[in-house]
């Protein structure tokens, strides 16, 4: 079953085409891999995907609707969430904070019963708080719950920004160069814990990553963007031999 | 109205406009380098006006050696509110140096009140401020006339700066991308400080302009057109010196004309500025010459 | 939780006890600072609300508390005393004979100063930083203006007076200890930590599912209400307003009482508001002729302000957040606190 695609998905900015007519499409439990060298507009397609860019052309279809150009809150509600390239965090708030903000959509309670503290708000607090505590724990976060979000390590940060998509209950998880600035070691962890989570919250996953290791050893298919064209799709090891995808990265001899 | 009212109308709103435009490019200049509302900058304009009165009054200095020795010192004024108020903030929050820049700006007109009194005095106008032209009925008074003509002349030198100088091009740089400027070798800090002297040299000229058009000098005398100056900024489009220019120059013409032809709304003069800003950042929040950055995700 | 909650009432009991003695104690003249700190800590709080918490930078507080204070007035004045004070022209017939309880016509103060910041809000929340900064000093300034030149309404430039001096130390402690409640539970509850997250990274935000724009009018509102219901406070304890009163220089106080306490702190504000008010009028002393006597100090006008920006200047180039940034002081800690001197205490005994 399809579960997302895009359609022609092209942004300008003035004259510059940073994505042209990208279509994806992933079926439902996957994990997809977007690659490209640098500007090659893979966190532009990132950012038309989750509504903060508004598309100059083309469709994101997300189940069976149309979700182009809807306002971000709204496309996380949808079900679509996301990380960033740039970690950011709630830095002064605590690692619990960061994820108890994430469910704060799905509280579904109004401001005055929240300040009045309603038996139905306790309840339903108690239980996202519950939640949230559950999710930090299958994270290895707990421990860490009650510390501010800029004092943890690099590795758990990266971990929080997952951890705080998750909260939003996505069925379409972007992550944005999770790897970045992790060691081998660290990244073969991440492989792992990316198929993990995919397993464990029924997931479907596309993602950013320059690891080639990590990016061809969990992907299942994978789309190379050049200049914002897709030069090349397929699994990796289609991908690993096209010669379309090694003109781009090592230059044309 | 007749014509020659009408004349004389647009006479005085090119002289405030001119006015308007000179100081507004020294609020451009530094939210272009910095991204910060220099809310000091009108203090910078009324302590201008102030030291050239002094230097006349006081010193009885002749009127053109005041005035440059009065841009002097307004100029190392400047700097000196970039070293003590900004430059300690340079890597914190927004919110931070725009309240730095506010209790900076509190400061240096209270300070005034302190030494220069709150009670107004008299601008003295040399005379060959004070020549009265008539022209086909419209009487002209010949500062009105050299307002536009010095701040023509002041801006030609500007626009040289930035855009022949090797200095400017490292101002463009810094207001492009601070980092990216730093990074390749570019000293932001002479760079920031270099900004400020320049903007505050052309808020000299710009209050003792203004002082000998309108010649009560007041601590306070700052605040109203120092606001009215950076809402022109804005609209003209932030950063660009162009911009700033047109954007004072339409002020100018605004409040003028306003008042000139709907008179029952002249109660409202002090209005139209922030009427006209928040119309322009509605429709082109870039400002008329702006262009629109999205911020990088 | 249990402990603290106990505590919570003790204390709320021992401050209305002292706010008993203090009534009584205090000549009219320190009632009425007293009661003025009252009013600038639920000022402190709204804006903090908004700068502190959201992180949006308003600089228009001083234009909702003329509203509040101005609608508070209207419905509270006798049509006699309105008849009076607008000789000039008389007061349009819709508000001539309206007389209201005072606390309605606080709960009205407030909604009108809210409604009038949702319709502000609307367009001028979408702007950042700096220019949200300086489009809501400008709608402060419009709002002064407008003020100043709706003469049947407002009665211009001359401004209202004989104001009825309903607020007393009860209304005004009773409200400002409402608010705090109210800022506490906000700030708690899911809204006030979504508040802190718009502050700490918008798109990041928006990207967990949060809508922006409703959350900051949403906190926008409320500070501007609770000026609202600040401002007419104010009027009914100085009993005349003018449109000159609420100059920038009011929010500037209310700006520096929220930067003094800690830019998120409700407990720093409080304090704060309360330091402040007495200095700004101890410090009055500065600005007029002093005779101690033996020796005649001359007052130096401008000089308390001068004070006042040098303060506010000198924190924020050491305290970015303020003094106490967004800390609170809270029962843990004051026990904390007491715990260690006793340690010292008896280590010093045992030595």
């Amino acid at each position: 079953m399809t579960i997302f695609r895009t359609e022609n998905l092209t942004k300008k900015f003035g004259g510059l085409v940073a994505v042209s007519n990208l279509n994806i499409k992933i079926e439902k439990g996957q994990i997809i891999g977007l690659i490209g060298p640098n500007g090659a507009g893979k966190t532009t397609a990132f950012n038309m995907i989750t509504g903060v860019y508004k598309p100059t052309e083309g469709n994101v279809v997300f189940g069976e609707n149309k979700v182009t150009g809807m306002k971000p809150h709204k496309i996380t509600e949808r079900g679509i969430a996301r990380t960033f390239q740039n970690i950011r965090l709630f830095k002064e708030l605590s690692v619990l904070d960061n994820v108890l903000i994430a469910n704060h959509m799905r509280l579904k309670s109004n401001v005055f019963s929240s300040i009045i503290r309603t038996p139905d708000y306790v309840r339903k607090e108690k239980a996202i708080k519950e939640k949230s505590i559950n999710l930090l724990r299958e994270l290895g976060l707990e421990d860490v719950k009650d510390e501010k979000s800029f004092s943890l390590p690099y590795g758990k940060q990266r971990r929080l920004e997952i951890a705080r998509a998750l909260a939003t209950d996505p069925q379409l998880l972007l992550l944005d160069e999770p790897a970045a600035g992790m060691n081998p070691q660290e990244s073969h962890e991440l492989m792992v814990f990316i198929r993990e989570i995919r397993d464990k919250f029924d997931l479907t996953i596309l993602l950013i990553e320059h690891h080639m290791k990590v990016i061809m050893g969990v992907c299942e298919s994978i789309y190379v963007l050049d200049y914002g064209v897709t030069i090349a799709n397929g699994t990796p090891g289609e991908i690993q031999n096209n010669q379309k995808v090694i003109e781009a990265y090592l230059g044309v001899e | 109205m007749t014509f020659t009212t009408f004349m004389q109308h647009l006479v005085n709103s090119i002289s405030l406009g001119s006015l308007y435009a000179l100081i507004a490019v020294g609020y451009t200049m530094v939210y272009g380098i910095l991204r910060l509302i220099n809310f000091a900058h009108g203090e910078v304009f009324m302590f201008g006006s102030y030291m050239a009165f002094f230097a006349m009054t006081t010193f009885g200095m002749p009127w053109y050696i005041a005035f440059i020795i009065a841009i002097i010192l307004t100029c190392i004024f400047g700097m000196l509110i970039e070293k003590a108020a900004y430059k300690p903030l340079r890597d914190a929050p927004r919110i931070s140096i725009m309240i730095s820049a506010i209790a900076a700006s509190f400061l240096i007109s209270n300070l005034g009140i302190v030494f220069f009194g709150g009670i107004p005095v008299t601008f003295p106008r040399p005379d060959i401020f004070d020549i009265r032209i008539v022209i086909g009925g419209v009487s002209i008074i010949s500062v009105s006339l050299f307002i536009p003509v010095i701040t023509a002349v002041a801006l030609v030198i500007l626009l040289y700066i930035v855009n022949h100088t090797k200095t400017g091009t490292a101002m463009r740089a810094v207001s492009k991308d601070y980092e990216a400027a730093r990074l390749m070798g570019i000293d932001v800090n002479r760079i920031i400080t270099f900004t400020f002297a320049i903007g505050s040299s052309l808020a000299a000229v710009g209050g003792i302009m203004w002082a000998l058009r309108f010649p009560a000098l007041i601590p306070f005398m700052g605040i109203m057109p120092g606001l009215k100056c950076f809402i022109a900024a804005v609209i003209g489009g932030i950063g660009n010196i162009k911009g700033a220019v047109l954007g004072g120059l339409i002020l100018g013409f605004g409040e003028i004309m306003i008042v000139a032809f709907l008179p029952e709304l002249s109660g409202y003069r002090d209005a139209f500025a922030f009427i006209f800003l928040i119309v322009i950042l509605l429709f082109k929040p870039a400002g008329l010459l702006g262009k629109n950055i999205a911020e990088k995700v | 939780m249990k402990r603290n909650n106990k505590l919570n009432i003790i204390a709320i009991l021992a401050f209305i006890a002292t706010l008993f003695i203090l009534n009584v104690t205090l000549d009219p003249y320190r009632l009425r600072i007293f009661n003025l700190a009252g009013i600038y800590v639920i000022l402190g709080l709204g804006l903090n609300l908004v700068n502190g918490f959201t992180g949006l930078f308003s600089l228009g507080h001083a234009g909702f508390m003329a509203i509040g204070a101005y609608t508070g007035a209207l419905l509270t004045m006798s049509p006699e005393t309105k008849e009076m004070t607008f000789f000039l022209e008389p007061i349009t017939p819709i508000l001539a004979n309206i007389q209201l309880p005072f606390p309605i016509a606080l709960v009205a103060a407030g909604l009108v100063a809210g409604a009038i910041g949702f319709l502000i809000g609307a367009p001028v929340l979408r702007l950042k930083d700096d220019y949200l900064a300086i489009a809501t000093l400008g709608f402060s300034e419009i709002i002064r203006i407008v003020l100043t030149n709706m003469q049947t309404i407002t009665n211009g430039a001359l401004g209202l007076k004989g104001i009825p001096g309903n607020a007393n130390i009860w209304w005004i402690w009773g409200v400002s200890l409402a608010v705090v409640v109210f800022m506490v539970l906000l700030i708690k509850s899911s809204y006030g930590k979504v508040f802190k997250a718009i502050r700490e990274d918008e798109i990041a935000a928006e990207a967990m599912g949060v809508n922006i724009f409703k959350h900051k009018m949403m906190s926008f509102v409320i500070g501007c209400a609770l000026a609202g219901v600040g401002g007419a406070l104010l009027g009914s304890l100085i009993g005349a307003i003018n449109p000159l009163l609420f100059r920038f220089l009011f929010t500037f106080n209310v700006l520096l009482i929220v930067v003094l306490g800690g830019m998120g702190s409700i407990t720093g504000t409080v304090l704060s508001a309360v330091v402040v008010t007495v200095m700004i009028e101890y410090l009055r002393v500065l600005d007029i002729e002093m005779n101690l006597g033996f020796i005649r100090i001359p007052g130096v006008p401008g000089l308390r302000m001068v004070v006042f920006s040098l303060i506010l200047l000198i924190v924020i180039l050491f305290y970015q957040r303020g003094i106490m940034g967004s800390n609170e002081i809270t029962w843990e800690k004051l026990f904390d606190f007491k715990n260690r001197i006793a340690k010292k205490i008896t280590r010093r005994k045992s030595s």
